[in-house]
């Protein structure tokens, strides 16, 4: 029991510290987690870390939390997974917490004020260029194209919650269709090889 | 009430939260405004805020949301709503499969979900763009200006590589020296 009770201490305590490195999506943790999981406390062989992220791309979630979560499972079942999940958490928990205070406090001061209508224009920017990054893996022929124009127009009109569920509904049915009028299937960009090879592919786009 | 309410709307964000957060924007801000919880603007400050600290997007802005909704509480909520069925999903594969996307099905439903992820930032992006007068037919020294922030701000992005949080710090400063 107490031996139980001491790993997952290590695991909440090994995520612990990789938290605070996943500025700006959870592929940047992959060295860390080969470091810390793998090589040092062995937890892990180098193979299987592809698979964790490639799992933790396929189901909602952030990938830093989803593949800190799997890995968690791997090594002590459900409490190694809470105990991975929290300990990936907390460090931005607090620091996001910390600075939404702090703005809380500043954000009548003018200069602060002045500083956030520039930072309101250039978060446009830093979503477009999420868009763009995302668009890379997603636009892959003229259906999907088609997908993007029309869902994006639906949007001003439909929410979107039920944008997302109709995407994967709609996206199974033209699958069908399409092996029904007999093309030839892509699901995705075909230019890379087996994708689950290499584990910092973007299969959602998700390294933003 | 309140904290039910917080946990609720994240708790279904967090079930279909997709595609690396951005894609949530629109999601989050549609249940924001629906419960009237703050202003379009006060939501682009906290997607700004949260883009500063690391971890992801989405998660970020639901502790941030519940934090000013309901404090620390609030927060805390909020944090949970989201990323409950994500461990309750993790949990649910990692016992039954272990090459998920290998399923033809699978790659089918992201398949059509992919460019879904795509068309709900680009209108996170638009609606931003016109809350913030960045879209704006009343043409001024104060509209052009912020249209030059957004392409330069872009411009650092796409073909120089910066990190998003570096442009947000510059950004800050060019406000500060440009508007007060």
């Amino acid at each position: 029991m107490n031996k139980h009770w001491k790993t997952l201490l290590q695991v909440f305590w090994t995520f612990f510290k990789i938290g605070p490195v996943t500025f700006g999506g959870g592929f940047a943790m992959i060295p860390l987690i080969e470091k810390e999981i793998v090589d040092k406390r062995k937890w892990l062989q180098k193979d299987d870390v592809s698979d964790v992220f490639a799992l933790a791309q396929s189901v909602p979630g952030a990938i830093a939390i989803n593949s800190a979560t799997f890995i968690g499972h791997r090594i002590a079942g459900v409490k190694g997974a809470i105990a991975a999940m929290l300990g990936i958490s907390l460090p931005t928990f607090l620091i996001v917490l910390s600075l939404g205070i702090t703005y809380l406090f500043i954000q009548d001061s003018p200069k602060i004020e002045a500083a956030f209508v520039s930072i309101r224009a250039s978060i446009v920017a830093i979503i477009i260029y999420a868009a763009i990054k995302v668009g890379k893996s997603a636009i892959i022929d003229k259906s999907t194209l088609g997908i993007l124009v029309i869902g994006t127009a639906a949007l001003f009109f439909i929410h979107p919650l039920f944008m997302i569920l109709f995407g994967g509904v709609h996206g199974s049915i033209l699958i069908v269709i399409k092996k029904k009028l007999g093309y030839k299937i892509a699901y995705e960009k075909s230019n890379k090889k087996d994708s689950n090879e290499d584990g910092n592919d973007f299969f959602m786009g998700a390294g933003i | 009430m309140l904290l039910w309410e917080l946990f609720k709307s994240f708790f279904f964000i967090g079930a279909v939260s997709f595609g690396g957060g951005y894609a949530m924007i629109p999601v989050i801000e549609a249940e924001v405004s629906k419960n009237e919880w703050m202003t379009i603007q006060q939501f682009t400050d906290i997607i700004a805020i949260a883009g500063m600290a690391p971890g992801p997007i989405a998660a970020n802005s639901a502790i941030l949301v519940g934090y000013s909704t309901a404090g620390i509480t609030g927060a805390v909520v909020a944090a949970l709503g989201i990323l409950l069925p994500s461990v309750l999903i993790v949990l649910l594969v990692a016992t039954f499969f272990r090459k998920l996307n290998h399923y033809p099905v699978v790659k089918s439903i992201f398949y059509g979900l992919r460019p879904i992820v795509m068309s709900l930032i680009i209108y996170a992006a638009l609606k931003f763009a016109l809350s913030n007068n960045l879209i704006s037919l009343h043409i001024s020294w104060y509209t052009s200006s912020l249209l030059v922030i957004f392409g330069l701000s872009l411009l650092a992005l796409l073909k120089f590589n910066w990190h998003p949080i570096y442009v947000i710090i510059l950004s800050g400063l060019v406000g500060v020296t440009l508007y007060s």
